[in-house]
């Protein structure tokens, strides 16, 4: 536990900040105290604002009023010099971008190294540096192949090259921007334990988050962000799911709740299913989808299930085996044909795969579709014809957006999201292929993907979920499978399954037994 | 200190603001270098107005040397839009020549209105077939277009070359490597008496039209801005991307080889290995400075083409060498480059207070 009269001792101060963009708000006259030994959790939606503030506080931006105070160590607090990133170094403020800031090329060693040393030194002092970091390895129990290049490493080794970066700067507050948001769950509460550990050596942590469960787990103190104003500060322990959930939406959750499905015909079939090489590559899938069910597909992420979604898809084609939809052999077919023959494919990237951001939001809307009579005649666009669609789709999917003309770029994840459930689901598919639908989305955008798939599955379409989130998938799932290693094993009805046996499967243990 | 931050999407005038800022920053730039020459600055860009728009003949020379620019720019600019970097069209102009000689110099007797198209059509289609290579090694192979298009460009030089003094080469021209004259029929007429100025203008600024209309309007244009601007998710949407790409190297290298049947069939007659001073590669400068856009080419063509003419006739009339032209083109597109700082960013200067002792 932390010392209490160490944990009285304020870090990091933050006095009425203010930051517009153009006409947006980000932040209005938001204040907030550190202490030393402290983890902060900064709650709020998409768009609450929780960004800016931690891009504030690192230079990154200048706010439009309010001061940043950090204390040094054996003085009071004093002001940190705004906008400069190099300053807030020095101060001792370290960030973890959700982004991470690493060079893939060079070793984890050599990026957590690089930027301190002294560049007109003729040698490099990577003895010393080792030796530091090895210290704060054993200590820390953040544990990287120093030596690895980047790009071998998995993700959640990644983010822990950019703890060590900033705790070989000698970081006394660290900022953490969605740090859950790429990894698994096992991943997530090993970094949480180490935040931990951390903290109790005296680190004063801040990590941003929209997921409760995780907020209530692992923080001694919770700011509630919204519409970027603060709207609560209070200790955890004074918080349950139901309050929090609340506090950051600003009204009540009604929680997404499964009728009974009625599954009717097989839609879907693929039969002993083997593509790819390598860690991510599928080996004899079989899996059926029924008309008027949610089929979900768990699992610990990069065991297959990118590739399963892009076989499906009909971006990639399987080495041997065979897919049939709805009776037709479709073995092959490329991601045109699936379209046309009623497949909706929600891809699991929605930035790289799902939108072209520099195309507005109606040709986002219209691109699956772009050779549909309804959108060209003669290899004409029809312009008022796709507007007026992405008229009527804002309206019914709830877009937020400044009109259907502004590049898909400057929505939010949850609002582009929504530009992909309105294009692939608008035209009643007979499958959904939904690939980690809400990865990074909100309370809000959730529910709303999830009320849009049972809506599908109700209407009689197949729905396949694949996610990692195991709360989603029992939520929303008539049965699961589980994807290990590139095999996937039956699907059980989700009433027969509790998590301890997911788990278990998912680790792949005892797949074959049950 | 400066500091840069980023700015909402920039509208178009101050795109144009910005454009127009950039070209002037060239010119004065360019003026420090003709200051150490001797020249009166003022004097000197005179004279290069006057040897572009001075005369009726001056300006249809003007016209004359953008005709190429604009087909060249043209051509980079709808490739660049797909990310397809074609760095060839010096070399796809060459083909586009070559295969103009080959068509329009008496080995098909025809009337002018038959003869005329065969050759813009022989000259396209040349040009296309040589971007085609490097395309289909790029979505088959993945191998980089930029080597392979910049590469080209010398081997069709040395072809040309080769044709030119063996099975090309004009009998009757005493042993110069030049072929045989563009038959009158295959010739572009002239748009003015006693004037260059020839029907390749007309050409250039329809196929201007044409590909602002194809990436505007078309279902392709849609496909080709999807593919440039984001491939991953034009694939995922199920937009063909490597057909994409095919139909942009072969639109790309037939607008580069139209310039080259331009420059023969409307100005030279005939065509030598010095057909072009380079027109392929003033072309990338020219969608550069257009922002890609097949509208904009048009006027950055004019003014590249400006500058070029005006200094050449400057340079006879101070005896300062003319490569102050390609001084100032070169300014010219660093200034756009840098002016596009200026368009994603909000540069603010910033008096460094005393930081240093609040941050301690």
């Amino acid at each position: 536990m932390t010392d209490p009269i160490q944990a009285a001792e304020t870090v990091l101060r933050l006095d009425g900040i203010t930051k517009r963009f153009g006409d947006l708000t980000a932040n209005c006259d938001v204040s907030l105290d550190l202490a030393r030994g402290e983890i902060l959790a900064l709650l709020g939606e998409n768009g609450a604002g929780k960004t800016t503030l931690m891009n504030i506080l690192f230079g990154h931006y200048v706010a439009d009023e309010g001061q940043v105070y950090i204390a040094s160590p054996g003085t009071g607090l004093s002001e940190l010099e705004a906008g400069s990133p190099h300053a807030a170094l020095e101060a001792g403020i370290g960030m973890v971008h959700q982004h991470f800031t690493l060079a893939e090329n060079l070793s984890a060693l050599d990026n957590i190294v690089l930027g301190t040393e002294n560049l007109s030194a003729l040698t490099s002092a990577r003895k010393p540096a080792r030796q530091k970091l090895e210290d704060l390895i054993a200590r820390s129990g953040l544990s990287v192949p120093l030596d690895a290049r980047i790009s071998q490493l998995s993700v959640g080794e990644k983010q822990r090259v950019e703890i060590l970066k900033a705790l070989y700067r000698d970081a006394r507050v660290l900022v953490l921007d969605e740090p859950t948001a790429v990894l698994t769950p096992q991943e997530s509460d090993t970094l949480f334990a180490t935040l931990k550990k951390l903290a109790d050596d005296g680190l004063a942590i801040i990590f941003i988050s929209h997921k409760l469960a995780e907020v209530i787990a692992s923080s001694h103190r919770v700011a509630v962000l919204r519409g970027g104003r603060k709207v609560a500060d209070l200790p955890t322990a004074d918080c349950d799911l139901r309050k929090l959930a609340e506090l950051m939406v600003g009204h009540e959750i009604v929680e997404t709740v499964r009728s009974k499905g009625s599954p009717g015909a097989p839609l879907l079939a693929l039969n002993a299913v083997s593509a790819g090489e390598g860690r991510d590559a599928l080996h004899e899938v079989d899996l059926t989808l029924n008309s008027g069910e949610i089929l979900g597909i768990a699992g610990v992420s990069g065991n297959g299930q990118t590739m399963l979604a892009r076989v499906i898809s009909g971006l990639q084609v399987p080495a041997s085996g065979t897919m049939t939809l709805a009776g037709n052999d479709e073995t092959g077919a490329n991601a045109r044909k699936m379209i046309d023959e009623g497949l909706a494919r929600i891809p699991e990237d929605r930035h790289h795969d799902g939108i072209v951001g520099a195309m507005s939001v109606s040709e986002n809307l219209a691109i699956e579709s772009i050779r549909k009579p309804q959108n060209q005649r003669f290899g004409l666009l029809r312009f008022s014809a796709m507007r007026e669609t992405a008229r009527r789709l804002i309206e019914t999917y709830d877009i937020r957006c400044q009109g259907e003309d502004s590049p898909a770029r400057l929505l939010s994840g949850g609002n582009i999201q929504k530009i992909v459930l309105a294009r692939t689901l608008d035209p009643e598919p007979q499958v959904v292929l939904a690939a980690q639908p809400s990865r990074g989305l909100d309370v809000g955008a959730t529910s709303d993907v999830h009320k849009r798939l049972l809506a599908a599955r109700d209407r009689g379409a197949g729905v396949i979920l694949i996610s990692e989130d195991l709360d989603e998938l029992m939520r929303l799932s008539d049965r699961i499978a589980v994807i290990h290693r590139g095999r996937l094993s039956a699907a059980d009805p989700t009433e027969a399954l509790d998590r301890g046996t997911l788990g278990l499967r998912m680790a792949g243990q005892s797949g074959e037994a049950a | 200190m400066i500091r840069f931050e980023p700015r909402p999407p920039a509208s178009v005038s101050r795109m144009l603001g910005v454009s127009l800022a950039a070209a002037l920053a060239a010119l004065v730039l360019a003026a420090i270098p003709m200051l150490f020459a001797g020249l009166s600055v003022f004097e000197a860009y005179g004279l290069m107005v006057k040897g572009a728009f001075g005369s009726l003949f001056a300006f249809t020379e003007m016209l004359t040397r953008a005709t190429p620019l604009i087909l060249t720019g043209l051509a980079a600019a709808v490739a660049f839009r797909a990310k397809l970097w074609n760095i060839g069209a010096e070399g796809q102009l060459y083909v586009g020549a070559l295969a103009a000689v080959a068509v329009g110099t008496g080995a098909i007797a025809a009337p002018a209105f038959v003869l005329i198209p065969l050759v813009v059509i022989a000259g396209a289609l040349a040009g296309g077939l040589l971007m085609l290579g490097p395309t289909l090694l790029k979505t088959r192979l993945g191998v980089d277009e930029v080597v392979t298009t910049l590469l080209l460009n010398f081997i069709v030089l040395l072809f040309v070359q080769m044709m030119l003094e063996g099975p090309m080469q004009d009998p009757m021209g005493m042993g110069w490597p030049q072929s045989e004259p563009i038959v009158d029929e295959a010739a572009l007429p002239k748009l003015l008496d006693r004037m260059r100025i020839h029907w390749g203008l007309v050409l250039a600024l329809a196929a201007s039209l044409g590909v602002y209309f194809l990436l505007k309007r078309t279902v392709w244009g849609f496909e080709i801005r999807a593919v440039g601007e984001n491939a991953a998710a034009a694939r995922h949407a199920g937009i063909p991307v490597t057909a994409t790409f095919m139909r942009v190297g072969l639109l790309s290298g037939a607008l580069a080889g139209i310039a080259g049947v331009g420059e023969v069939a409307g100005l030279k007659g005939y065509l030598t290995a010095d057909l072009s001073p380079g027109f392929g590669y003033s072309g990338i400068v020219v969608a550069m400075l257009a922002g890609l856009s097949p509208i904009g080419v048009v006027f950055a063509a004019l003014f590249i083409a400006s500058i070029f003419v005006g200094a050449d006739s400057m340079s006879r009339a101070t005896g300062v060498s003319n490569y102050l032209a390609d001084l100032i083109v070169a300014m010219a597109l660093l200034c756009v480059l840098v002016s596009g700082l200026f368009l994603r960013f909000k540069v603010k200067f910033i008096t460094a207070p005393s930081a240093r002792e609040a941050g301690q």
